[in-house]
């Protein structure tokens, strides 16, 4: 045991020195957590349109005056014909025109019928989608008081209650995904490196040489690591609590016990990896270029996962970060208690039982093998 | 230039003698641009719904027959109460409960109208965004349908309507990959370029090969060169085998003008690889290099408008996206393969790389000191 702590005391001694990683490792999350808790959002705001409007009548305008007056939309006023539309979609200043027939309110008002194309540039389907929805339910708000009360009777009204995030903000949804992202790679990537730099600079060998277990060498790499992981927890939650304003609905210990299991399972992913692999860049490589967009991917946070093709779904299952994801979801936003997250805290133990097993017994104490 | 010429031959020899990295550089990317853009699917169509049906009326039994027969949602279930319904919400088994009180049919005929609930699991807002306006456009529907049942035309005077035709240009099936390759590419360009660059120079600082160089009469601008053409070339054949995946498996040829894409990559890539090499020569360790640019892929990949749009974003965030040379590369990508567009339409974003390019690059040329 103090041979264990003393190893882990020259671990601590490598992280602290180098100022520089320690100052990114700990500033990264917050920034992060910080710009993305801002700046990423789903909601439709501001999107640039055109209002093709040659009829100019009354009618007309006061309906793209209420387009205009809403908070979606932001008219782009250089676009007044056709021609003009065309290559406005094309050099991507509007992502929608709406467009008016030529006699707009003699259509309305006396053959009772009047057509608006709306034409959306749908190289994004979602966001093409929620703007010509955004768009018709503004035309038909503006029907139903053209209609006054006669067209109201046998009438269904909706009463819609939404629950968790009522004010529909980005962070409920981007806060615990950023927050598993970050972990995630912070965590697989600083036990990966640390340990193959070891065996870069050689000094692996010294290591090995000395009675201490070769497997708690290992092992007194993750204990800095595990620790620094905890305070960036700590740090983002506080963060996302005091500034972003989202605050945890359940039980901060659990959500801390469950951060420690995550780091634990991502902390197990980077060992085996950099028992796999024999350089630095080649460490960096996978667990940056090859795990940075598939965690983003398949934690579920960006994309639903039950839209995916079915082996698709299957292999997110083995993302440690969809299930920390539905965790942290699941504590912070919906304040549920353990009963509803034993499942995932289960599969999360599970594969960092099943990487353990698996470095420990790929782990070679013989030089040539590197 | 003789100089670079022996530059290069170093670098390449490099390069390919490490096999390892080799095959990541061009396995990773590939294999990725297969796989993710299945993944990437945005479009709502599974909406998950559970009912609680209190009335058990032909008029409730039709509103939910022509919900699920829309398309977009998946029934999960009839439930007895309310609390099972949320309990659903809660596990993330439905993303909208549907309650129809007793009722429902009665007060709707009798009394004219009629309240349903609807309860939405809002931490998604696409989702509640999109399935939120689908079931409400069902409902009015139905509630046409019922009013037209029981009003006689002839009490009905004749309204005004006013028909929205919505048409959707470029994408028009809205398939979702068309609009996700492209810009995918952009992203696994991106980290090709701006890691290998990054980790090259402070490699051979931490090896200590860079003295050897420093000792030479070398200038500092033919080794960033040196350092860039080989990574700028690989940059080049991993786009182009990109482009090549997009048309074998998705099918997606570029709408517009290839030369213009290529000539944007061409000085994207020397941006991007400007980028890496300053991180480079700020850095003094591979590990520091690393995670000084992993920060700024994140920020480069979650705010470059691949994934959620930049129209949204607050201003101060609008100016980070305006310095995301990712964001620029995006956007070019899919106004060529998407909608066609020309020289005319990517001037702006190709005077903007350009300029990024330089300055980058001239930026890294300074700071590389010969000397310690």
């Amino acid at each position: 045991m103090k041979q264990f702590l003393t190893f882990v005391r020259k671990e601590f001694y490598h992280v602290l020195r180098d100022r520089r990683t320690l100052l990114i490792l700990f500033g990264m999350p917050l920034a992060q957590i910080l710009i993305f808790g801002f700046a990423l959002t789903n909601e439709v705001k501001n999107a640039r349109i055109a209002i093709i409007d040659p009829a100019k009548d009354h009618a007309s305008r006061s309906l793209a005056e209420r387009i205009g007056a809403s908070n979606y939309f932001e008219i782009y006023e250089d676009v007044t014909n056709r021609n003009r539309m065309e290559t406005a979609f094309k050099d991507g200043k509007i992502k929608l025109a709406v467009v008016f027939p030529a006699r707009f309110e003699h259509d309305l008002m006396h053959r009772h019928n009047a057509r608006i194309q709306v034409i959306a540039d749908a190289s994004d389907p979602n966001y093409a989608t929620t703007l010509t929805n955004y768009i018709t339910s503004i035309v038909q708000d503006y029907q139903q008081e053209l209609t006054g009360t006669a067209g109201l009777s046998y009438r269904i009204t909706p009463q819609i209650r939404m629950l968790y995030n009522p004010q529909l903000k980005g962070a409920p949804n981007f806060v615990p995904g950023v927050m598993a992202l970050v972990l995630m790679l912070v965590s697989v990537m600083m036990t990966a490196i640390s340990i193959v730099r070891e065996k870069e600079t050689g000094t692996m060998e010294v290591l090995l040489v000395s009675p201490f277990k070769p497997a708690w060498v290992i092992l007194s790499k993750a204990v800095p690591y595990l620790i620094l992981s905890l305070v960036n927890v700590l740090s983002i939650v506080l963060m996302s609590v005091m500034v972003l304003q989202l605050p945890v609905a359940g039980s901060w210990l659990l959500l801390f016990a469950e951060s420690t299991l995550f780091i634990v399972t991502c902390l197990t992913l980077g060992i085996f990896i950099s028992i796999k692999t024999k350089s630095q860049q080649v460490a960096m490589l996978i667990s940056l270029m090859g795990m940075l967009l598939p965690t983003m991917m398949f934690s579920g946070f960006m994309f639903p996962i039950e839209n995916m093709p079915l082996p698709l779904q299957l292999f997110s299952n083995v993302v440690p970060a969809k299930w920390f994801y539905i965790i942290v979801k699941s504590i912070m936003i919906k304040g549920l208690g353990f009963t509803a997250i034993w499942k995932e805290t289960l599969i999360l133990a599970g594969i960092a039982l099943f990487f353990f097993i698996i470095s420990l017994r790929s782990f070679k104490i013989r030089l040539d093998e590197y | 230039m003789r100089t670079i010429k022996f530059l290069l031959e170093k670098e390449f020899r490099q390069i390919f003698r490490n096999r390892a990295i080799l095959i990541l550089i061009m396995v990773l990317p590939v294999m990725q641009l297969i796989i993710l853009p299945l993944a990437a699917d945005f479009q709502i169509k599974n909406i998950n719904l559970s009912v609680v049906d209190h009335d058990h009326s032909p008029y409730s039994r039709q509103l939910i027959s022509k919900i699920t027969a829309s398309g977009y949602f998946r029934l999960q279930g009839y439930y007895a109460s309310f609390q099972d319904a949320y309990r659903l919400i809660e596990q993330d088994k439905a993303d909208l409960a549907l309650e129809i009180p007793n009722g429902f049919e009665r007060n709707l005929i009798r009394e004219n109208s009629q309240q349903v609930f609807i309860t939405v699991n809002a931490i998604n807002g696409t989702k509640v965004g999109l399935g939120g306006a689908y079931l409400l456009s069902i409902l009015r529907d139905f509630n046409q349908s019922v009013r037209t049942d029981w009003v006689s035309p002839t009490r009905m005077p004749p309204q005004p309507t006013i028909e929205v035709s919505p048409l959707n240009r470029f994408n028009p099936q809205l398939n979702y990959p068309f609009f996700m390759v492209p810009g995918i590419l952009a992203i696994l360009l991106t980290m090709i370029g701006g890691f290998l660059s990054a980790l090259n120079i402070v490699k051979e600082k931490e090896i200590g090969t860079i003295e050897q160089i420093n000792v030479t009469p070398i200038r500092k601008h033919h080794f960033i060169l040196g350092k860039l053409i080989p990574f700028w070339m690989l940059g080049n054949i991993v786009f182009t085998m990109g482009l090549f995946v997009s048309w074998l498996i998705y099918g997606i040829l570029p709408q517009g003008n290839v030369l213009a894409m290529y000539v944007f990559v061409w000085i994207y890539l020397l941006a991007v690889l400007g980028f890496g090499l300053l991180v480079s020569t700020y850095t003094d360790t591979q590990q520091q290099a690393m995670f000084v640019m992993f920060f700024f892929m994140m920020i480069f990949i979650l705010m470059g408008g691949l994934f959620t749009s930049i129209d949204s974003m607050p201003g101060w965030a609008k100016c980070i996206a305006a310095l995301n040379p990712v964001s620029y590369l995006v956007e070019v990508m899919r106004m060529i393969v998407l909608k066609g567009s020309g020289w005319s339409a990517i001037l702006p974003h190709l005077a903007i790389i350009s300029g990024f390019a330089i300055v980058l690059n001239g930026w890294a040329v300074w700071n590389y000191r010969k000397t310690t």
